[in-house]
């Protein structure tokens, strides 16, 4: 019964993954890019790190000339290094709240648009030994859970779905990122943990994700925008538009995002 | 007396070479600290400090560094004597592998205590299925980490003592038929305990900065788990002058103890 309900959930989370964004992916055909050439220094949220390194690769491959460096971080640190003068070209951060960091000391050129969002699922052991089908069930003695801290995003999503399930929780532990709640699951150490349905999408032999409604009213939208300090500022505006083409669109897609 | 003024008269005759990479080494270790010193946020520092949590971190933090202490000291000190006083085969790798925490990132260390300690660890199954202890997001998995991590500064400062110190004493002492453990005990301990207590005050310094290993192995749970470095690194995350604070708190309390300690025991009279 309950591995059933895995599997549809399964099943489910890969369906809305297919039908998040990419049905515009030919549609919107390729980004524009006339002859921009140079080094792009992209600083980009963690969870970005497989989607953004092959959107990169692919926008080299169409911008011959072009090199894209990334800096992966946590959207915090990310903006704290921006504020304080790192060179980069465009910020793509996991909270809108970090973008605002940024944009707020002036640092921003323009306005920052949402490009993708994610979503909160319960990520469990492969098989789904427990049988948890939702929120409730991570409060039942013996559960061992798993979630973020609530200074980062994915801890200040949980934190919102949980109130909005009406679940008291205890933690076994409130992680620093995302990723180490997951690993947390992978190394067996605990029987669940809140991550995004991406990270679920990037670990698919090591754990199952179960989704829950309540993840609806917690999404976390990314944001992403060219810097002020861009030394590169054609480059910089290429890339972005390339990460909301189809071809963006797709690859952010197919990693178990979501884009508008 | 003379011994102290000798080089009190030599300091005007300090060669520029060894005074200029000292006085920039001293300036860039101090620097960091002016620059938090100067961007705390001063005036509403009372309300920082006020705030919940932050005594239950720094009290964690002071107790499970002592525990790790401890727990280094009755291991580590037995683990020294043997790597400077009985030939063995394999010496050289024991020390190598005593050094491996110093290396390791503590990251990694803590990922490893996992794989043995952890619930599906080699050690851990055992200890979860023959008494019910599970380590990992623990207060006793913390100290767990930080022993892991501190142990080394111990033992290597205190095989330093020892094999420093006269061995003649202890072979007095064997002559005069006391046993080995008793030389031990009598002899050897009194000897270096200045090396020890160096090595221990090294070792709570490291211990009381630990944060890698400990947030992967014993996770983030305030007043369970979350010491204070854990505690920073998440204030930074938000509000960078909550860090700025609980950084000072840390530091302050950190260098009167050692401070404390330096003039008591450490500086031989």
């Amino acid at each position: 019964m309950t591995a059933r309900w895995t599997r549809t959930a399964v099943v489910a989370l890969a369906l809305t993954a297919l039908s998040g964004c990419g049905g515009g992916a030919k549609a919107n055909g390729p980004a524009p890019s006339h002859g921009v050439t140079g080094t792009v220094t992209v600083f980009a949220a963690a969870s970005l790190t497989e989607s953004f390194t092959r959107i990169g690769k692919d926008f080299q491959a169409a911008n011959p000339g072009t090199k894209v460096t990334f800096n992966f971080a946590g959207s915090s640190a990310l903006a704290t290094q921006i504020n304080q003068g790192a060179p980069a070209d465009v910020f793509a951060s996991a909270a809108p709240a970090n973008m605002k960091t940024v944009t707020d000391a002036g640092n921003g050129d323009g306005t920052p648009v949402v490009f993708a969002s994610n979503q909160l699922v319960i990520a469990v052991p492969k098989g789904n030994p427990q049988g948890i089908a939702g929120l409730a069930d991570l409060t039942r003695p013996g559960v061992k859970v798993a979630v973020c801290a609530v200074q980062v995003p994915c801890g200040a999503a949980a934190k919102k779905a949980l109130a909005v399930a009406g679940v008291k929780l205890t933690p076994a532990t409130e992680e620093q990122d995302v990723k180490a709640a997951l690993a947390k699951v992978k190394l067996g150490e605990v029987d669940a943990a809140l991550v995004y349905r991406t990270d679920v999408t990037a670990a698919p032999s090591d754990v199952d994700g179960v989704q829950f409604p309540e993840s609806a009213q917690a999404v976390n939208d990314y944001p992403i925008e060219v810097l002020k300090i861009a030394p590169n500022k054609a480059g910089a505006q290429a890339f972005v538009a390339y990460v909301r083409s189809g071809e963006g669109r797709a690859v952010l897609t197919a990693a178990g995002f979501r884009c508008p | 007396m003379s011994v102290s003024a000798a080089p009190r008269r030599g300091t005007l005759r300090v060669p520029l070479g060894l005074l200029v990479p000292a006085v920039l080494g001293l300036a860039f270790l101090a620097l960091p600290l002016a620059g938090l010193l100067l961007r705390a946020p001063w005036s509403t520092l009372p309300q920082r400090l006020a705030q919940p949590g932050v005594l239950t971190a720094l009290r964690l933090s002071l107790q499970t560094a002592t525990i790790a202490t401890a727990l280094c000291l009755l291991l580590g000190v037995p683990l020294a004597w043997l790597l400077a006083r009985v030939e063995f085969p394999g010496r050289r790798v024991v020390r190598a592998l005593v050094t491996v925490p110093l290396v390791l990132p503590p990251v990694v260390g803590g990922v490893a205590l996992l794989l043995v300690f952890g619930r599906r660890g080699i050690v851990g199954r055992w200890l979860a299925g023959t008494f019910g202890i599970t380590l990992p997001f623990s207060t006793a998995g913390v100290v767990l980490a930080e022993a892991f991590v501190a142990m080394p500064f111990l033992v290597i400062a205190v095989e330093g003592a020892l094999r420093g110190a006269d061995t003649r004493y202890e072979e007095a002492a064997a002559t005069l038929g006391a046993r080995r453990w008793t030389t031990f005990t009598h002899v050897t301990l009194p000897l270096v305990a200045p090396g020890i207590t160096a090595g221990a005050v090294l070792c709570w310094a490291r211990a009381l900065g630990e944060f890698g290993a400990t947030i992967t192995f014993a996770g983030n749970f305030p007043g369970r788990t979350q010491t204070m470095p854990l505690a920073v690194y998440l204030a930074l995350e938000t509000d960078m002058k909550a860090a700025i604070v609980l950084s000072l708190i840390l530091l302050t309390v950190s260098v009167a103890v050692l401070a404390a300690l330096r003039d008591r025991w450490i500086t031989s009279p």
